[in-house]
Order: structure tokens, then C-alpha cells, then sequence
């Protein structure tokens, strides 16, 4: 069973790159439990998911790169083929020579249909590669041009070419002070658009990242490359292969419908969390021990008060309503709640976005950049009242 | 990648070009040692084989052959383009991308608008579009001008006018360098004013200098070099004052150290589009970023560090200062404060050995003394580009559209104002062809709106930040 990712933007691609580098290095690694001769068919049940063989003996990712710029790609190409241990396909990539400069309507608008078809081309060829689909994971940042415009885009395209596969979108979820200032705009707009074609929306935010790399993971100076790591890191725990919750002697057939299956059981409720222990980093493995009651108590607690890592708990009660599989064969634990705390997560936010939207959009600001590809005003209000209505639904549990 | 066209016009725009192109080849000289013609040398050099001379076609990859320059040279008069063919950098220029007459345009603006325009402008469009052809994807077209002076204020926004009907969707950036208030030229008024309103109508995005700003940064630069206890560990080249062979015992010209600060700023503008990084910032993300309101398109820029010392160790807190001093006014590139005034968009590009938890932690140390409008509180755009300039191990360039520039446009109303009211100087201007009175008033008006919007915006910045109400929906 296998996944098809698609990597879109800057974001998209430097994120997809580390999550295959990890798969792979897992797979690989020399020591753990991953080596051992019991786990023979963990090693391939994760390498038919995420790689295909190919003649040349390195395996390839099931991977297709889009960006507006050749910059990123050709950079994310090289590094992964200098590692030894995987490669691209030289051909699944597709890239122009401009970028969208933030642009979400000029994502949207402008570059999505000029390239569906290049693209869409690309995403089928790699689909057809699969014994078995088993749906399409995407990864975008929500405040670009490109991964928030086109990949709104893309997934539509695609639940218009796979109807019923499934579609998984990781958006990355900008730093509350500001990386690029438009990012309000760009982020309402590709939510409400990514919550009509998508099955769900696994949010991951640059802040928490952050605090998880200067807080536990203990690295001084971080960089983007030490955040997508981490991101890579949890990501692994829970699309690796695992057994579900009645098969115990089997690995999942269909990770992302049984995904979707415990998460998302009303197509209003889409949008997912992610919190994985332990995380720490490599160097301090030696110096722990880990046991399952620890850590499952631990996550309970970090679940309860809706805290994203281990440390710097802040109590307040809300219930829960845990269902989990448990995994016999790896160090990490993977959490799959639906959880109301989730809720709280899109509300939050959703707060901050709009009042300052709300303030930008009477002001008209920025209006004139969107206006020039094709985006209309009355598009940002359907947006607005389509995440007003799920933030309502959550807030209604 | 994309490619950008450097428009230089005047004496002023030609000599701050000239040091722009010889910084530009230094910065891609070390980037690329061993002289393959790369994506990052395209987006400002074309790749020629001249020894077929004549037309031959660009070539696109491989070792360089001859770096041709996309840049256009325009003076109404000859001096300095002759002396730039006659320099170093001769073998830049192609003589197709020359436009020169003899006898200048006398410090009048209509003289170089009108009358130039007229004369020139089947020319100009021809050699615009040819180097146009030689782009694979132009992206940008960078104009550099004084607003001083005749040909480089009059014909320069001429050109920009130009540009936007041959080319309605480049991007167009222009950096104006601005008279300051001793100015020798005593119609410097007219022509600024006059060029103003080209720019509020035509152009995307400038970037405005002031002399007075370059001259006080030079000063600044001699006084800690020559000062004795950090003179000897200042690295040479690091300044942001410096030539590119400056190592040589070379007789500088007198505004050399100025323009280069200048042609730094065009340098670290355009790095993240050329360079990689992890996080990049192009071109057309400035533009849309930060100008939130079309004719509100002036960005104040400032660059440091202004020079890196001999001593390799650098510690965090020298990062820190670095941005601290960003924001500083002795920084600024134009005779301003950002600090004290309203801020409506901020962005960071930084160069080198930076990572993103430096950025964050002083971006988060420096907001609380920066006053930002209502609507945009977290208004900054950041980029992050690998490669640091010559000389630094990183470098910072804020670009801020901030309601700082207010006072330079009022003065500049001022001056105009006092020769306006007694018609001082205007025959020379009446006289030209296609020239009115109306012109003046249209200009001068255009610049008082310009200043209103940026008043109306002061007016908000003190006031209780009044969040709108939130959209009510039918459940």
C-alpha cells in the first residue's frame, strides 16, 4: 500500500526531503530494532510505501516536486541524490522560472490552471507506479504563494482525478509574529479552499516546532533545517507502518483510511494534531530509559491540557476522548485522538487570523495584489464565512 | 530563474551603475571560483562568445566566455559613459546598450522628458526590447536616477513611463538618489517634484537616498578606520564603502564610497533571488509584501553591518547588534527615523551564517520599541539567503515603508513652493514643447495627496487600536 506525496513551494519541498530522508534512515539504520530478522517485513511494508525499487539498486521516492522557481528543486534534487541511500526521479518534478511572490490568488489563479495538466501528468505517472494506492499526502506552508495557492489548487485537481482516494494535506502553520506579512490572507484563504477538497488537514505549527527544537531537543542555534527535522521526525511516527487496532499480527493495509477512519468521523471536522514523545535528541537516547506507562501517562497528560510537548505543562481540563493503536516494534508512540483540544487549537488561531484580517479587508490593504490575478473581495468573504461556519461546528462540541 | 535589467541614466544613475556592475562581478566571483557561467550569474550577465562577434547567440552553460552586462546606459551628454567604456569595465557593455547626445539636458527636467523623450524614444524601445530578448524570464527592470538633475530626473522617468507600457508586467524598482536641502543646483526643486509624480504614478516600488545619509555613513566609515585602535583589524573589503579593487592603491573618485553603499543595497536586494536559501524572498515578494496600498511604494532601506572586523570569532551578541543598528537612524539610507514613526510593513533579508531562531529572537527583542499600524502588528517579511556578501560572514538589509519618509517629501514641497510662488526659474521650463503651467500644478498636487495618505496614517498610530468586529454568520 502506498502513499504518493507531493511536495509543493519551498516549504513543501525542503519538509518532503527530510521526511523521506528519515523514512529512509530508519529503514536503513544498522542499530535498533528496525535491523533486527523479526522485523524483516516492517522494513519492507515501509519501503513499499514510501519508495519504489528501481534498476539501479537506490530506491526511489514516491514523490512528485512542485515549485514555481527552479532554485529550491534542483537544490532538494541534488542533496538527495548525494546521499547514497535514495534519489528523486529525475523527471517527477515540475518548475517555472518565476516564483508566485506570496501570491495566493497568482497561485491559485494564475499558475494552477496554466499547469494542471503538466502537473496532474506527473501525479498520475507516479500513481500508476503503485501496486496499491493508498491515497496522496501533500505538503504545503500556508503563507507562501505557491503552497498555499497552487497546492489549494492541486488538491482540488486531484479529488477531481482520484475521487475516491484519499488526500491527506500537512500544512505548515506560519510564527504568530510575522514571516511574511500577508500570511493572514494566504492561510484563510487556502484552509476554507483545502477544507472542501480534502479529507483532512494535519496542521503543524512553525511556533511549537521551534519551542520543541530550543526546549527539548536542546539545539542552540536553529535552523529551518533542524525544524524540518522535527517535523520529518513526527511525521514518520504516524505513517509508518504499524498494526491497527484489530489486526495485531498485520500491518495496515490502508494507513490513510484508517487514519481518516478514527479521526475524522464528520467530514466537518477535519483538521488534525499531532503530538508525538519523546522527543529529544539523538545524543541523549543513551542516557534514557522509556517505558510504556511513562509515556503513555505522559502524553494523557499533554492531551488533557492541550500542551504540544513535555515539558512546561499548563493545566486546564478538558475531556478526551482517546482511541489508540498500539505499535509493538518502535521507540516512539504515535497518538491518534480525536480530540476536542484540537478544537481549541483551530480556534485560537482562527481568532488572531481574522481580527486582523477583518481589520486589513475594511482598509482594503493588499486587495489591489490579489484583485490583479483574479481574486475578487467577494472570494475573501466566502473564505471568511467558511471558516467562521467549521470554527462554529468545533466550538458547538 | 529571472533575469533583471538595469536601466542607468544621468550622470548620477550612470556612476552609481558603474560601481553596481564592479561590485556585481566581485560578489560572483567569489561566489563561483571556478568561472562556470551559473543560474545566479544569469540573472544579471549575459554569457557571449565575442570572437564571432556581431549577434551570435547567448550561451547558456559551461564555462564563461565573455560576461555582457544587461543594463542599459543612458546620458544626455558623454562624459561619463566615455569614461566608463574607458575603464575597466569596458568589456561589459556592449556599444548597442549606449544612448548618449552631447549636449546634456541643462538641469531641466522637461528638457529631458520632453524634449529627450521625444527625440529618443523609438531608440530607447528598440534597445529596451532587444535586451528584453536576451531574458529568458525578465523579472525585473531596476532604474537608477537622480531627481536633481535634468536627464537622469526628466528622462529617466521618461523611461519609466515607457516601461510600463512596453512592459506592464515587470516589476519596475527605482532608486532615486534625492536632493538634499544645500543642493548646488537651485531648480532641483522643480525637477524633483516634477519627477515625483511619475514615480507615484509609474513605479512599483523605490527605494529613495538621500546624499546627506551616504555621506554621513562614509564619514562614520573613515573616522573607525582611521582611528587607530580598530583602524589595523578592519578588514578592506568588508566596507560597504569599498571598491572592488580596492586592494590596489587606486586613486578613488570622489563619490565612489557613496555609490558604493548604493550599489550594495541593489546587491543584497536582489541576493535571495540569485543565491539559494532556506528561506527565499524574490523579487516580486518585495513588491507584494510591502506596499499596501499602490502610490504608498517608497521603502526605506538600511544596511549593516558597514564592516567586518579582521577577527573570525564572532559572537552571537555582535549578531544582535547587527540588528539593532539596522534600525538605528544613523543607518538609514535617507535623513529619517523609522523608529519614531509608523511602521506599515517591515522586511528582513539576511545574508550568511544566520539561522531562523536568530531572526525570531530579534525580531521578538526589537518590536516592542517599533510602532506598527493597527491592522499589519506583525508586519514583517523575512528571508534568509545562504551566501554572505564579500567580505562578511552575514549581513542584514531592512526595508521598511514607513511613514518616515514624510518629512523629506514635505521639505521638498517647501523649496519647491518658495521658487513656485515667484515663478522663479519657470521660462526655462514653459518653453520646451508640450510643456504647461498645468504640469507643475498637477505635480505639486499629486505630492500633497501623497503626503496626506501618509498624514492620515500618522493620525492612526497613537490612537486605541479598535478591533473591527468580527464577521457575524447564519449557523
Amino acid at each position: 500500500m502506498s502513499i504518493v506525496t507531493v511536495q509543493l513551494g519551498q516549504c513543501g519541498n525542503q519538509i518532503g526531503q527530510e521526511v523521506f530522508n528519515a523514512v529512509c534512515a530508519d529503514v536503513r539504520g544498522t542499530h535498533g530494532l528496525c535491523s533486527k530478522k523479526e522485523n524483516e517485513s516492517y522494513r519492507d511494508a515501509c519501503k513499499e510505501r514510501f519508495f519504489r525499487e528501481e534498476e539501479s539498486e537506490v530506491p526511489v521516492a514516491r514523490a512528485v516536486l512542485v515549485d514555481m522557481e527552479p532554485k529550491v528543486i534542483s537544490q532538494t534534487l541534488s542533496i538527495a541524490a548525494r546521499s547514497g541511500c535514495w534519489k528523486y526521479d529525475d523527471r517527477s518534478h515540475f518548475c517555472q522560472k518565476q516564483g508566485s511572490g506570496n501570491n495566493w490568488a497568482n497561485g491559485y489563479s494564475v499558475h494552477g490552471p496554466r499547469h494542471k495538466e503538466a502537473i496532474m501528468n506527473l501525479v498520475q505517472k507516479e500513481a500508476e507506479k503503485c501496486d496499491r494506492l493508498g491515497g496522496f499526502f501533500t505538503i504545503m506552508s500556508m503563507a507562501g504563494g505557491t503552497g498555499s495557492g497552487l497546492g489549494a489548487f492541486v488538491t482540488r485537481c486531484l479529488r477531481d482525478a482520484f475521487p475516491t482516494s484519499f488526500i491527506l494535506n500537512h500544512v505548515i502553520w506560519p510564527y504568530g509574529t510575522g514571516e511574511v506579512i500577508v500570511q493572514n490572507y494566504n492561510s484563510v484563504l487556502t484552509l476554507s479552499h483545502l477544507y472542501q477538497s480534502s479529507d483532512a488537514l494535519l496542521v503543524h505549527e512553525n511556533d511549537v516546532i521551534h519551542k520543541i527544537c530550543a526546549q527539548l531537543m536542546n539545539i542552540k542555534q536553529i535552523s529551518f533545517r533542524d525544524v524540518n527535522q522535527v517535523i520529518a521526525h513526527q511525521l514518520g511516527s504516524v505513517f509508518q507502518p504499524s498494526y491497527t487496532a484489530e489486526g495485531g499480527s498485520r500491518y495496515s493495509r490502508n494507513p490513510l483510511g484508517d487514519l481518516m477512519e478514527t479521526l475524522v468521523p464528520h467530514p466537518e471536522f477535519k483538521m488534525l494534531g499531532l503530538r508525538n514523545i519523546p522527543q529529544m535528541p539523538e545524543n541523549s537516547l543513551a542516557y534514557s530509559t522509556f517505558s510504556w506507562p511513562g509515556l503513555l501517562k505522559h502524553l494523557r497528560q499533554m492531551l488533557i491540557a492541550n500542551a504540544q510537548m513535555e515539558e512546561g505543562i499548563d493545566w486546564q481540563v478538558r475531556p478526551p476522548r482517546p482511541g489508540f493503536s498500539i505499535p509493538s516494534s518502535h521507540p516512539t508512540n504515535k497518538p491518534l485522538h480525536f480530540n476536542t483540544s484540537i478544537a481549541n487549537l483551530v480556534i485560537l488561531r482562527g481568532k488572531d487570523t481574522h481580527s486582523v484580517d477583518l481589520g486589513k479587508k475594511e482598509k482594503h490593504t493588499y486587495i489591489h495584489q490579489y484583485t490583479k490575478f483574479g481574486i475578487e473581495e467577494e472570494d475573501f468573504l466566502d473564505s471568511f464565512t467558511a471558516l467562521e461556519q467549521v470554527i462554529s461546528s468545533y466550538t458547538l462540541l | 530563474m529571472t533575469q533583471s535589467v538595469v536601466v542607468q541614466v544621468g550622470q548620477c544613475g550612470n556612476q552609481v551603475g558603474c560601481r553596481f556592475w564592479d561590485l556585481a562581478l566581485r560578489e560572483h566571483a567569489a561566489a563561483a571560483p571556478k568561472g562556470i557561467y551559473d543560474e545566479a550569474l544569469s540573472s544579471f550577465f549575459r554569457n557571449v562568445d565575442t570572437r564571432s562577434g556581431g549577434d551570435s547567440p547567448d550561451i547558456y552553460k559551461g564555462k564563461i566566455c565573455s560576461l555582457k552586462a544587461r543594463a542599459l546606459l543612458i546620458d544626455m551628454e558623454e562624459g561619463v559613459v566615455n569614461e566608463i567604456l574607458q575603464g575597466p569595465l569596458r568589456d561589459v557593455f556592449d556599444s548597442k546598450q549606449l544612448i548618449t547626445d552631447v549636449s546634456g539636458s541643462g538641469n531641466n527636467w522637461a528638457v529631458g522628458h520632453k524634449l529627450y523623450g521625444c527625440r529618443y524614444r523609438e531608440n530607447i524601445v528598440e534597445k529596451l526590447r532587444k535586451t528584453a530578448e536576451h531574458c529568458d524570464c525578465l523579472q525585473c527592470f531596476f532604474i537608477i536616477h537622480s531627481m536633481g538633475g535634468g536627464t537622469g530626473s526628466g528622462l529617466g522617468t521618461f523611461v519609466l513611463n515607457l516601461l510600463e507600457d512596453e512592459f506592464p508586467e515587470v516589476y519596475r524598482f527605482v532608486t532615486s538618489v534625492y536632493p538634499s536641502g544645500e543642493d548646488d543646483v537651485i531648480t532641483s526643486p522643480y525637477n524633483s517634484v516634477l519627477a515625483m509624480r511619475e514615480l507615484n504614478e509609474h513605479a512599483d516600488c523605490v527605494l529613495p537616498i538621500e546624499n546627506e545619509s551616504l555621506f554621513d555613513i562614509v564619514n562614520k566609515i573613515h573616522q573607525m578606520t582611521n582611528s587607530g585602535k580598530l583602524g589595523s583589524t578592519v578588514k578592506q573589503n568588508s566596507l560597504v564603502t569599498s571598491s572592488a579593487n580596492s586592494t590596489k592603491a587606486v586613486q578613488e573618485k570622489p563619490f565612489d564610497a557613496m555609490n558604493n553603499i548604493v550599489a550594495n543595497l541593489l546587491l543584497n536586494l536582489t541576493s535571495s533571488a540569485r543565491f539559494e536559501g532556506s528561506l527565499n524572498m524574490d523579487l516580486n515578494e518585495i513588491s507584494m509584501n510591502l506596499v499596501p496600498f499602490p502610490r504608498l511604494h517608497y521603502l526605506v532601506s538600511s544596511l549593516t553591518p558597514l564592516y567586518t572586523l579582521a577577527d573570525v570569532n564572532v559572537p552571537s551578541r555582535k549578531l544582535d547588534q547587527m540588528f539593532s543598528d539596522a534600525f538605528s537612524r544613523d543607518h538609514q539610507l535617507i535623513q529619517a527615523d523609522p523608529k519614531h514613526s509608523l511602521y506599515l510593513a517591515c522586511a528582513l533579508l539576511v545574508r550568511g551564517n544566520v539561522q531562523v531562531s536568530d531572526l525570531r529572537r530579534n525580531i521578538e527583542r526589537l518590536k516592542p520599541s517599533l510602532h506598527f499600524v493597527s491592522w499589519n502588528q506583525e508586519g514583517w517579511k523575512t528571508g534568509l539567503c545562504s551566501v554572505p556578501p564579500v567580505g562578511h560572514s552575514h549581513s542584514l538589509l531592512a526595508l521598511a515603508n514607513n511613514t518616515c519618509v514624510k518629512p523629506t517629501f514635505i521639505e521638498l514641497k517647501d523649496r519647491f513652493m518658495k521658487l513656485y510662488k515667484k515663478k522663479a526659474h519657470l521660462h526655462h521650463y514653459l518653453h520646451i514643447d508640450g510643456m504647461e503651467q498645468s504640469c507643475f500644478a498637477e505635480a505639486v498636487s499629486s505630492l500633497s495627496d501623497l503626503i496626506e495618505e501618509y498624514n492620515e496614517l500618522d493620525a492612526t498610530k497613537n490612537g486605541p487600536r479598535t478591533d473591527p468586529p468580527r464577521l457575524k454568520i447564519a449557523v
